[in-house]
C-alpha cells in the first residue's frame, strides 16, 4: 500500500502551489472579449476616477509622469486558465488615489466600449491593483486590453478590466457588466469564487 | 395590488421558449432597432456568448455556461416578437 500513497501525495507536490484550485497553466495567453476591441489612441486617452466629492482626471502624459511600478504576478481566469510570473508596468491605485476622499467602499471600473466591472476600494488599494500600460516590457497591446487596463491579481481576471478608462466609487457593491449575468459578485480564485 | 410569485410564470414561459429563437424578432433596449436575432453579431467570451445589436453594437443578451448551470441575460432586449 505504500507506493500507492506515494504515487498520490507525489501527484499532488507536482503542482504548483501557485495554482489555485481548478486552475491548468496555459503558456500562451487566450484572448477573450465580450465585443469588438476598441482602439483608443494615447492621444485621445483619459482616466478619471470620480467620487461624491467630484472627479480626478489623467492624460496620458500625465499618467506617464505619475511612480510607475514594475509587478510580478500570476492571473487566473474564471474559465479555468492560470498565467504564472507574468510581468507589468503600470500605476498603481494608490498612488492614483493620493489626495482623494471618499467615504464609498465600492468601485466600478468603467472601461472604453462599455465593459463595468465592481470591486471593493479595499482590494484595489494597498499594493493590490495597477492600471498597468506594459506587459512583458512592450506596450500593451489592443487586443490585451491597451493602451491601459485594470489589473487586480488576486481576483478572477474578469475583474481586470481592459480598455479601463475610470472608477467610479459607489456606496454599494452594485454588480458590473459580468456579474449581473453569472459571475460571482467577488470573484477569488482562490475560493473558487467563479459564479452566482 | 397582490402578486402571484414566481411559480405562476412556469405555464407562459414553456410556452414562450419552445420556438427557436433565431427567428424572433428582438427590439433592442438602447436604439430601439427591431431585427431577428439570427442577425445580431455574437462574440464568444470564453464559455459565454455575448449577443449584440447589428445597428449600435449595445450588448442585447448573454448567455454563459459554467459548472453545468447555465445563465441567460435579456438585458438589452426591451421585448422579444415570438413566431406563433
Amino acid at each position: 500500500m505504500s507506493f500507492i500513497t506515494r504515487g498520490f501525495s507525489g501527484r499532488s507536490h507536482d503542482r504548483d502551489p501557485r495554482l489555485p484550485p481548478g486552475q491548468t497553466e496555459v503558456s500562451d495567453w487566450p484572448v477573450l472579449s465580450a465585443g469588438p476591441t476598441p482602439r483608443v489612441d494615447t492621444e485621445e486617452w483619459e482616466f478619471s476616477i470620480r467620487t461624491e466629492n467630484g472627479a480626478h482626471t489623467w492624460t496620458w502624459d500625465q499618467f506617464m509622469a505619475l511612480k510607475i511600478d514594475d509587478v510580478s504576478t500570476d492571473i487566473h481566469c474564471v474559465t479555468h486558465w492560470s498565467k504564472l510570473g507574468t510581468s507589468w508596468r503600470g500605476v498603481s491605485i494608490d498612488t492614483l488615489f493620493e489626495g482623494i476622499e471618499t467615504s464609498h467602499d465600492f468601485v466600478m471600473a468603467h472601461s472604453y466600449g462599455g465593459y463595468t466591472t465592481n470591486v471593493p476600494l479595499d482590494e484595489l488599494l494597498n499594493g493590490q491593483a495597477w492600471i498597468a500600460f506594459e506587459f512583458d516590457g512592450e506596450p500593451l497591446e489592443a487586443e490585451h486590453g491597451g493602451p491601459a487596463r485594470l489589473i487586480v491579481p488576486h481576483l478572477y481576471f474578469w475583474k481586470s478590466a481592459k480598455w479601463v478608462r475610470g472608477l467610479v466609487t459607489m456606496p454599494n457593491d452594485d454588480p458590473g457588466f459580468w456579474e449581473q449575468s453569472g459571475y460571482h459578485i467577488h470573484g477569488d480564485p482562490w475560493k473558487e469564487e467563479r459564479y452566482w | 395590488m397582490s402578486h402571484l410569485d414566481g411559480n405562476a410564470l412556469a405555464g407562459v414561459l414553456s410556452e414562450v421558449f419552445t420556438f427557436d429563437p433565431t427567428l424572433a424578432r428582438a427590439r433592442c433596449a438602447n436604439c430601439y432597432s427591431v431585427d431577428v436575432l439570427a442577425r445580431a453579431m455574437v462574440y464568444v467570451d470564453g464559455s459565454a456568448f455575448v449577443v449584440r445589436c447589428a445597428s449600435c453594437d449595445a450588448v442585447l443578451a448573454t448567455v454563459m455556461d459554467g459548472d453545468g448551470r447555465r445563465w441567460v441575460s435579456l438585458k438589452g432586449v426591451s421585448a422579444i416578437e415570438i413566431p406563433r
